[in-house]
Parts: structure tokens; C-alpha cells; sequence
């Protein structure tokens, strides 16, 4: 496998390298929450937690979890995720 | 003042090969030998020698040939050879001669380190590179063409990738700082370095020696009269067409002959791509967005093709519009669209000029006139016929002009049941088809064919939008 490879910026350079972050809600009110568990150990549990304190400010959390997380989610998971809820919480727990 | 030596080998090479007892003799006699080795870091036998497959000391130390036998006094480089040369070598180490049983002289090999390409990889990557780009990493599992696409740099079809190293090549093409600024790219009006045309016409698939004649295009792109703003934005069909006369052309291998304004041919394919990927990429021109062609055509890829300039009896473009004899340089025509005309029948220059007005009249539209440039493109067998007739340039362009002349009642809207045309009150005109200076003439194509290419220009040609641009091909 090759190692990477770096490209000249052929553009004026206006935009960022990388891609922007989108901007947050400014409210969660309203919103469908989705808590992704990306299949590392303990990641349920800090997931739970999240989840308790969402409901109880009264936000619908909607649970979902990778095969494994030594891949990236499956691209039915992902569309399945985009379709269903407004913002997402990814844990990432070690 | 201490003295010491450097000697740079590659096992593949036998005069290397053949001086290994001489380096043996010089590391015994206690000189500070250091030997840098290219290939094969056990070679030579019986000297401990520093692994140079790297490259990066033979090319710190500018090595072209193997061996070098280089001499420091004091830290500082005093003299060095290449090759083998018994004398040479003894005057050099001052140990007298050396290689007892040698011929006395064997020349050398080429240094790794200026294999073809080399060069520009060693100075991308222990050098300080001309470049002010910024850098984006690709990373390993993403394919770097596929990267390209996704972040908009590409008209469609594939690109190369601009990597430092193909960036420094394509650099040495030219003699131009690679900080210059050009000029400003619309539609933003960005800033634009020679790098970064070096950096576009990679992208497009361009050699080196084509970067003069890209930057001569892009500077005709940028002067007022052509218009590129408003070219880009136009809904109507056109983009830039090239055309490069003088001996650049050849020498760059470009075709005027054989499918000269169709595909297969490297430098008229990149040319004329490299300038469009600019206005996308550094100007922000892109389809959709400021570029409001309503259908576009192909010529938006590329179009650019060299003059037939193999007749001495011809006035080539550039000639005609400036430029002096045997010097290479572009015009620059807001084409859009090719209309053909296959007249298999004329044999007179009168019938020709008639018959190709009927063909130059449908530019546009065929009940609008002044408005549309229009550039005929005219193949050997069809110029053979105005030439036997005596017509040169001028007479044929003068002649052409002539006779798209047509009766205001043939015109005006509502004439043959067509409500587009020219205004009522010019129905006892007559009327040529071109504004003064409209109608532009080149000669291309392969030898078999009665037939010639006209290339459309744009609604807004003359004074009011392009008016074609020649500009000279620089270093």
C-alpha cells in the first residue's frame, strides 16, 4: 500500500483544507437525537448515561451501533442514521 | 589543514567496479575516506561505505557521474574528478599514482541521481522547492485520482495528479518565476502564479515544454478585449478556442492536419484543457454556478489545434494579425460550435466562396447578422481550389465576406415564416454577415476531404464582448 500521497492545491485557496465542521443546532429543543455506539467496550454503558440525560430533558434518542468497530459504519447504517435523526453523538470510548 | 576525501559509487557500474582496490588503497593510507554508495550498501568490498540509496548525498554533493573522487581541505570542497583517470586520482588524493595494474583511464556512469525525473524528486524531497501551493494529504486508502474528483478539481475526465514532483518538472518548462502573478482569473479575479497554471496544466495532462504556450494562452484569456468574464457566464455555446502558429507547433508535435480539431493528440488536447481547468479551479468558473451555458458543447473540454503552415504561398493567422514571421504565438476565439460545410462539387474559387457564405450565414442563427464572429477553418482541398483560382488571405476573406451579403427581405423578422430576424426597417438593406473584422480565416486539416470546418463565435462578439486575442509565445 502506498503511504499517501501529497497534491499542490490547484484552487486560489479560498476554502479550507479540510472539510468544514457543520455548524451545531443552536437549540437540541424539537430535535431527534442519535446516539451511535461505534462497538468499542464500555461504549454502552457511556451511552446509557448520555441517553438518561437527554430523556430527561425531554429529547427522543434514538439508539444505534456498528457491527464492529474496527470498520466504518455500513453505508445502509449511515443513510439509515441521516434519514432518521437530526444530530448525532458518536462515542468513542478506551 | 586537514584533508579529507568523499567518493560517490554504484555497483552497476564496471568503472566502479574496477576502482574498489584503489578505494581500498586510499582507506588504508589513513586519508579520511568516506565512500557513498548508490546501490548496494556492501559494495565496495573492503571499504565500510555509507548507504546513499537515498540519493540525498549524491545530490546534496551535485554528483553526474560515478565515481567522483571529491577533496575537502578544511571542511571546504578543493577539487574532484569523475571517472577513472590515474593521474587525476593521484594529483587529486596527492598519494601519487594509484591502481597499480588499471588501465590508466575508464570513464564513468551516470549518477543515479540525475536518472531521468530524478532530479525533481531529490529537490522535492531534501531541497527547497520553488512552491508556495498548499499541500493536501491524500491519505493511503484513497485513491488519488478519485480525491481529485471529490474535491472539485476536475471538468469530468480524469486528472493527473499535481504532485511536488510533477509540479517541479512541469516548472522547468519554463523560465518564469513561479511566484510571478499572471493576472487575475475570473470570475473571482483570484490571483494567479505561473505555479499554479504549472499546477493546472499537470492536472490537464500537459509536458513541460507546452507551459510557454499555456502561459501565452492564459495571458490572452486575461487581456479586456477577449472577455473571459463574460465569455464563461454567457448562456450561449462558446469557450475558448486556440489556435498556435509559428514553429512552437511543431516542435511541441502539435497536429494541423489529420482530425486536427478532434481528439488524439496530446498537446492539442492539454493546451487547451489546461486553460479551462484554471478558470475552474483558480478562477471558481464552474458549470451551474457562474458558467450559465444553456446546453455548452464539447470545444468547453479543449479546443486548440495548430495552423497548417506548410504552404509558403499561405498568410498564417499570427502573420495576419501582427505578429512577425517564424514567431510562435496563440489567438485566442470565443468558438462555440462547428458548423461543417462538404462542398464536393465546386471547382472554382467563385462557386467555393458562395457556397461556403451559405454555410458562414448560418452562424448563430441564419436570420441574424453582425452579431456572430466566425472562424473558417479551411482544409487543404478546399484551399487548393482558392489557390489555383490566384485568392490569397486577403481576397478569400474579402470575397467570403462578400458574398453572405443578403437582401434585408430574406431578414427582417416574419420572413419565411420565421418571426426571429433582423429589425423591419432594414428591409431594403442588403447585408453582409459579419461585423468589420468578423470573419477570421485559418487553415487546418488532413489532405483528403472537400470539405471545411466553420467555428461559430458568440452573441457578443466585437467590441461589445471578445474580440480575438494573439498574443506572443514566450520561455
Amino acid at each position: 500500500m502506498n503511504e499517501g500521497i501529497r497534491l499542490l492545491d490547484p484552487t486560489a485557496e479560498t476554502s479550507p483544507v479540510r472539510r468544514e465542521r457543520r455548524t451545531p443546532p443552536p437549540s437540541l429543543e424539537g430535535l431527534t437525537m442519535g446516539l451511535l455506539d461505534i462497538g468499542k467496550a464500555r461504549g454502552g454503558t457511556f451511552l446509557d448515561r448520555i441517553e438518561s440525560h437527554f430523556a430527561g430533558r425531554g429529547i427522543t434518542v434514538k439508539r444505534y451501533a456498528k457491527p464492529t468497530n474496527t470498520r466504518t459504519a455500513p453505508v445502509d447504517l449511515a443513510q439509515t442514521i441521516a434519514e432518521e435523526v437530526d444530530v448525532v453523538v458518536d462515542a468513542l470510548s478506551d | 589543514m586537514s584533508t579529507s576525501f568523499i567518493v560517490v559509487a554504484k555497483r552497476d557500474c564496471p568503472t566502479c567496479e574496477l576502482v574498489q582496490p584503489v578505494l581500498r588503497e586510499i582507506a588504508a593510507s589513513g586519508a579520511g575516506l568516506t565512500v557513498y554508495t548508490q546501490d548496494d550498501p556492501s559494495f565496495p568490498e573492503g571499504v565500510d561505505a555509507v548507504d546513499d540509496r537515498a540519493l540525498e548525498h549524491s545530490w546534496r554533493l551535485d554528483i553526474e557521474t560515478v565515481p567522483t573522487l571529491i577533496r575537502f581541505d578544511g571542511g571546504a570542497e578543493a577539487e574532484r574528478t569523475v571517472g577513472w583517470d590515474r593521474g587525476e586520482w593521484g594529483r587529486v588524493t596527492g598519494l601519487g599514482p594509484l591502481g597499480s595494474g588499471l588501465p590508466d583511464f575508464q570513464p564513468g556512469c551516470g549518477s543515479k541521481s540525475v536518472d531521468p525525473g530524478m532530479p525533481e524528486i531529490l529537490e522535492a524531497a531534501f531541497g527547497s522547492p520553488p512552491l508556495a501551493a498548499r499541500v493536501i494529504g491524500v491519505s493511503a486508502p484513497e485513491d488519488e485520482h478519485e480525491a481529485c474528483f471529490a474535491r472539485g478539481w476536475s471538468d469530468g475526465l480524469p486528472v493527473v495528479p499535481p504532485t511536488p514532483v510533477r509540479v517541479l518538472r512541469m516548472l522547468k518548462g519554463t523560465t518564469r518565476d513561479p511566484q510571478e502573478v499572471v493576472g487575475a482569473i475570473p470570475p473571482n479575479n483570484a490571483p494567479c502564479t505561473v505555479e499554479k497554471i504549472a499546477i493546472n496544466a499537470v492536472m490537464a495532462g500537459c509536458k513541460p515544454e507546452y507551459l510557454p504556450v499555456v502561459l501565452a494562452v492564459v495571458e490572452a484569456a486575461l487581456e479586456p478585449a477577449f472577455a473571459m468574464h463574460g465569455l464563461l457566464c454567457t448562456t450561449y455555446f462558446s469557450g475558448p478556442m486556440v489556435v498556435v502558429n509559428g514553429p512552437v507547433a511543431r516542435r511541441i508535435g502539435m497536429n494541423s492536419g489529420v482530425n486536427a480539431l478532434g481528439q488524439g493528440n496530446r498537446a492539442n488536447a492539454s493546451i487547451g484543457r489546461a486553460l479551462q481547468l484554471l478558470i475552474r479551479n483558480v478562477g471558481g468558473g464552474v458549470p451551474g454556478g457562474i458558467d450559465r451555458a444553456t446546453l455548452g458543447w464539447p470545444g468547453k473540454y479543449t479546443l486548440c489545434f495548430a495552423e497548417d503552415e506548410s504552404d509558403p504561398d499561405w498568410q498564417p493567422l499570427s502573420v495576419e494579425r501582427g505578429v512577425a514571421p517564424g514567431t510562435s504565438a496563440v489567438t485566442l476565439f470565443a468558438g462555440g460550435g462547428l458548423i461543417p460545410n462538404m462542398d464536393e462539387g465546386s471547382r472554382t474559387p467563385e462557386s467555393l466562396a458562395r457556397s461556403l457564405a451559405m454555410s458562414l450565414n448560418a452562424v448563430g442563427h441564419p436570420k441574424l447578422v453582425k452579431s456572430f464572429d466566425a472562424f473558417l477553418v479551411l482544409s487543404p482541398e478546399h484551399w487548393r481550389i482558392f489557390k489555383e483560382g490566384g485568392w490569397d488571405r486577403a481576397r478569400i476573406k474579402a470575397e467570403l465576406v462578400a458574398a453572405t451579403a443578403r437582401p434585408g427581405s430574406e431578414l427582417v423578422r416574419g420572413a419565411g415564416g420565421v418571426d426571429a430576424g433582423v429589425r423591419p426597417e432594414l428591409v431594403e438593406d442588403s447585408m453582409t454577415k459579419f461585423r468589420e473584422g468578423g470573419l477570421n480565416v485559418v487553415r487546418a486539416g488532413g489532405e483528403a476531404g472537400l470539405m471545411s470546418a466553420i467555428i461559430g463565435g458568440w452573441a457578443a462578439s466585437g467590441a461589445r464582448g471578445t474580440i480575438p486575442v494573439t498574443r506572443e509565445v514566450g520561455t
